[in-house]
C-alpha cells in the first residue's frame, strides 16, 4: 500500500508539474501572478518544514510505540483522557501508523473512549501540526481549533464507548 | 509569520542540541528519520505549492466565496467538509492550503472543517482502519468525526 502511495504521488507530482508550465506558457498575463502565490508559499514552507521534520524525527526515537501502549494501557480516569491526549499529540508520525497501535491497545484491556480520544488526537492535535498552523493561519484559529478539538474528541471517545458497549452486550444476548 | 517560523526553528534547535547531547547515537538516527520523512513529503509540497500559485493565480475574485464564502454558510461548510475527508494529502500540507483558501475568500468555518476532516478521516486509509479496528467502530470513529468536524466549523465560524 505504501509502495502504490507513492506512486501515485509522483504521478500527482508530474501531471501537477504539466499543467503548471502549460500555464505558464499558454497564460502569461497570467505567469506572474500564479508564479508570485506558489514562490510565497515555497518559502513560507522551506522556512519551517526542515525544523518540523527534525522535531518528529526526534521524537519517533525517543518515544518508542511500546512506550505509548505501556503507559496508555493501564490508565483510566482523568489521568487516562489526558494521557491519551498528550500522547496522541506528540509528533511520531501519520494516522496509519496508529492503527495498529490502537488495536494493540483495545486487545491489552485499554477502554474504547482512551482509544478514540488518543486516535483523534494523533489526527488533529498533533504537535508539529499545531506549529503550522499557527504558522499559516494565526494565534486565534489556532487556540480555538485546538481548544474545540479536544473538548469534542472526549466527547466522541465516550459517545462511541457507549454503543459498543451496547452492541456488544445485545451480542453477548444473542449467542447466550 | 516570520516570527512563528523563527520560535518553530529555535525549538527544534534546542531539541536537536538536547538530544546530541543526551545519546548521539539516537540524534543521528532521528536526523535520518527527518531526512527520509522530508524526501517522502517532497513531491506534495511541490504539487500543494504548484496548486496554490494556480488557485491564487488564475480562479477569478468571488469565484470560491461563491462555493465556500460566508454566505454559503452550511452548504459551503459540508462541501468543503466531503473534500477534506475524501482528500488523502499529508495533514502538515492542509495549512498552507487552507490559508491560500481564506485568502481567497472562503469562510473561517469552511476552512475550519476542510482541516479538521482532512486530518481526522481518510477515505483511503479506511480499509487499513478496518482490518486494525474492526467495522463498528471504525464507521462510528469517521461518522462521528464528520459530525464533529462540521460543529467545530459551525461554532468557529460563529466566534471569528
Amino acid at each position: 500500500m505504501k509502495r502504490k502511495g507513492k506512486l501515485v504521488q509522483w504521478i500527482v507530482f508530474a501531471v501537477s508539474v504539466l499543467i503548471y508550465c502549460s500555464v505558464l506558457f499558454f497564460l502569461p498575463d497570467r505567469a506572474e501572478c500564479v508564479v508570485d502565490a506558489s514562490m510565497r508559499s515555497l518559502v513560507e514552507m522551506a522556512l519551517i518544514l526542515p525544523a518540523v521534520m527534525i522535531l518528529l524525527g526526534l521524537f519517533a526515537v525517543w518515544v518508542p510505540k511500546d512506550l505509548i501502549v505501556k503507559y496508555l494501557g493501564r490508565s483510566s480516569g482523568i489521568k487516562g483522557i489526558a494521557l491519551s491526549l498528550v500522547l496522541g499529540a506528540l509528533p511520531t508520525g501519520p494516522l496509519y501508523i496508529a492503527f495498529p497501535i490502537s488495536a494493540t491497545l483495545l486487545r491489552k484491556g485499554a477502554r474504547v473512549s482512551n482509544v478514540i480520544i488518543f486516535l483523534t488526537a494523533w489526527s488533529c492535535i498533533k504537535l508539529p501540526q499545531e506549529m503550522v498552523e499557527l504558522q499559516f493561519l494565526g494565534l486565534k484559529f489556532m487556540s480555538l481549533r485546538l481548544f474545540l478539538t479536544i473538548i469534542f474528541s472526549v466527547i466522541m471517545g465516550f459517545s462511541i464507548e457507549c454503543v459498543i458497549r451496547k452492541i456488544d452486550a445485545r451480542r453477548g444476548e444473542i449467542s447466550s | 509569520m516570520v516570527a512563528t517560523a523563527l520560535l518553530i526553528n529555535a525549538l527544534a534547535l534546542i531539541c536537536l542540541i538536547f538530544a546530541r547531547v543526551k545519546d548521539k547515537k539516537r540524534t543521528v538516527q532521528a536526523l535520518r528519520i527527518a531526512v527520509k520523512s522530508l524526501i517522502d513529503i517532497l513531491p506534495m509540497v511541490f504539487v500543494i505549492i504548484i496548486f496554490i500559485g494556480l488557485m491564487l493565480g488564475l480562479v477569478p475574485p468571488g469565484e470560491i466565496p461563491r462555493f465556500v464564502g460566508e454566505q454559503t454558510g452550511l452548504r459551503g461548510i459540508l462541501l468543503v467538509g466531503v473534500l477534506g475527508a475524501v482528500m488523502y494529502i499529508p495533514s502538515l500540507l492542509s495549512f498552507p492550503l487552507a490559508a491560500s483558501l481564506l485568502e481567497k475568500g472562503a469562510s473561517i468555518g469552511a476552512v475550519a472543517a476542510f482541516i479538521t476532516t482532512l486530518t481526522m478521516i481518510g477515505v483511503v486509509t479506511l480499509p487499513l482502519e478496518m482490518k486494525e479496528l474492526g467495522k463498528e467502530m471504525v464507521f462510528l470513529r469517521n461518522a462521528l468525526g464528520f459530525v464533529t468536524a462540521i460543529a467545530i466549523a459551525l461554532i468557529m465560524g460563529a466566534l471569528l
